[in-house]
């Protein structure tokens, strides 16, 4: 349990950065209009792809005799941006259409 | 120097991810906020690459491998993006954030490899962080490619014999597997272990949820890929990966809760009722003998035509038809011809809310037409005739009047208020949620058969004609 308490305490600056953060996340999302659901789930599915740059560093990391850690880290950077490029190109498309046309009479 | 740089470079992503999400809640700024935060992505991956660590020339592979892995992943993710039909939508990022996790997930299986070299004495706060971002990661793969196969159609829907007990029972075995790891330190057969209960929690966890059902459990596995992501921000202290993961964890689970009170449900209730297997309601045998009325397309013409008003309410039967354009082209015909044509769009029309909105922007419908479900609800007493066009449970009065009805409660258009009602409609099955629609009965309802694109085309010659 101490060394719990103290593996918080060594991360206290991690902790507050993790409060305040999830406070932001509610903050920003509340009261938005039901029809900008979509867009806005794709466009935070897209944020989350960030994972990928875990992944770069990883590679970076990895020590180039180390084909294990060298093949699944090429798998995670590739699905990484996957998630990135498709999420922000699918998010794009759907707002596209939000757009106000200039109006034809 | 070069570390502060990429310190920096995070400060600045992790900002364009706050705006980016602040701006996507608006619709005047939403695309600008969706290309803030791509911007900011491209910033954290560049300085990543170049700045995380002085350039070795012994590790040519590894920066081959990472330009390979990042130019195949940016081909793929747009032909896939561009390519995907607009109603196909809800599955692409349920894809998209199946490879989200899955990447968390791999870079948990790299670290735990590299970690067990390490020796740590007492409390284990990185395995703790690896095992999460391990455990989340999984099931938030497995758990999105279910979802994009149901919503595909490529997999039924499967409930096995006591499922959300089997569920409970591997939950807590994954709980006991990971405090005894804390415990007696990392053991690599048990991780494994654990990877694979993990994805198999996935499925069993999406299997059993009906289809109405999955955009709240995409958006919950968004949030849960965004926490995935957050545990490897942790490990690495990395602030962008940490402030993106975060935030899209927390904005997830709120706009999970606000899809389910747009549905009127509560979040336990999707996860563990299926909606289909409530008892049939007293409403289903009280309608068994009444017959309906067919109205023709030439019959419906001429009454449109000499409308006053017409309201149009669109659900999932128009966006699978791909009738929302033959739809505004009638629309705008009648608009030519002095009726004043407004479409009603209910939170769930789609297959999520504002999928509908997307869906007949994308064929022209102005912004203006589009009236959302308060807005509308009290205009209909003044309808002449409200057409109906592939919905049925968001304009069944059973949500009203009913009851013992599994939709009781929640909140409809009001249809039954205008003076005419016409439902285009394949058939007479049941809507999404299995139940009867008393709608159909109605004295001023009247039913229009046929494939919906088919029969908006034919009507659309018709009107013509008047």
């Amino acid at each position: 349990m101490e060394q719990v308490l103290s593996y918080i305490g060594e991360n206290m600056e991690m902790v507050y950065f993790l409060l305040l953060a999830i406070l932001l996340g509610v903050e920003v999302i509340s009261n938005v209009p039901a029809i900008l659901h979509t867009p806005l789930m794709s466009g935070a599915n897209a944020i989350h792809g960030v994972v990928v740059v875990g992944a770069i560093i990883v590679m970076l990391q990895a020590s180039p005799d180390n084909y294990l850690a060298l093949s699944v880290g090429f798998l995670a950077v590739l699905v990484g941006t996957l998630n990135v490029i498709g999420g922000f190109v699918v998010t794009d498309r759907m707002l596209e259409m939000f757009k106000k046309k200039p109006k034809k009479s | 120097m070069s570390l502060n740089i990429l310190e920096i470079s995070y400060l600045i992503a992790s900002l364009t991810f706050i705006l980016g999400l602040k701006m996507l809640s608006n619709p005047d700024s939403a695309r600008k906020g969706n290309l803030i935060a791509a911007g900011g992505m491209l910033i954290a991956i560049i300085a990543t690459i170049t700045l995380y660590q002085d350039y070795d020339s012994g590790k040519m592979i590894n920066y081959g491998l990472i330009f390979l892995g990042l130019i195949i992943g940016t081909v793929i993710g747009t032909i896939m993006a561009k390519k995907v039909q607009m109603t196909s939508m809800p599955q692409m990022v349920s894809f998209f954030n199946g490879m989200g996790g899955a990447c968390a997930a791999l870079i948990a299986i790299i670290e735990f490899q590299s970690h067990q070299h390490s020796t740590v004495t007492g409390f284990d706060g990185e395995l703790l962080v690896m095992l999460l971002g391990l455990l989340i990661g999984s099931v938030s793969f497995s758990g999105s490619i279910i979802a994009y196969g149901k919503l595909e159609g490529k997999i039924q829907d499967k409930v096995l014999p006591m499922n959300q007990v089997i569920n409970m029972v591997m939950l807590g075995t994954i709980v006991v597997l990971i405090v005894y790891q804390m415990v007696s330190g990392s053991d690599p057969l048990l991780f494994y272990v654990l990877l694979g209960i993990a994805l198999i929690y996935g499925v069993l966890f999406v299997m059993p949820i009906g289809g109405a059902d999955m955009p709240v459990v995409i958006s919950l596995l968004n949030s849960f890929t965004g926490m995935a992501a957050a545990f490897g921000g942790f490990l690495y202290g990395n602030k962008a990966m940490l402030t993106g993961g975060i935030l899209v964890g927390s904005a997830g689970t709120i706009l999970t809760i606000l899809m389910c009170k747009a549905m009127n449900r509560s979040l336990t209730n999707v996860l563990l009722g299926a909606f289909g297997s409530a008892a049939p309601g007293g409403a289903k045998s009280a309608s068994g003998d009444q017959t309906v009325r067919e109205i023709s397309i030439s019959d419906t013409a001429v009454l449109l035509s000499y409308s006053q008003s017409v309201v149009i309410v669109p659900g999932y039967g128009l966006a699978v038809a791909q009738a929302q354009h033959i739809c505004h082209e009638l629309e705008k015909l009648l608009g030519e011809k002095g009726v004043e044509v407004n479409y009603a769009i209910h939170p769930v029309a789609g297959r999520m809310p504002g999928h509908m909105n997307v869906l007949l922007a994308e064929a022209d419908v102005p912004y203006e037409r589009m009236q959302e479900m308060e807005e509308i609800n009290s205009k209909f007493a003044n309808t002449d005739v409200v057409v109906v066009i592939g919905a049925n449970d968001v304009v069944n009065p059973a949500a009203k009047n009913d009851p013992s009805s599994p939709i009781y409660g929640m909140p409809i258009l009001e249809v039954d208020q205008a003076k005419n009602v016409i439902i285009l409609k394949r058939g007479m099955a049941a809507g999404y949620a299995g139940i009867e629609n008393e709608l159909f009965f109605y004295p001023k309802t009247r039913m229009l058969f046929g494939d919906a694109k088919a029969t908006l085309q034919k009507l659309t010659a018709e009107v013509k004609e008047v």
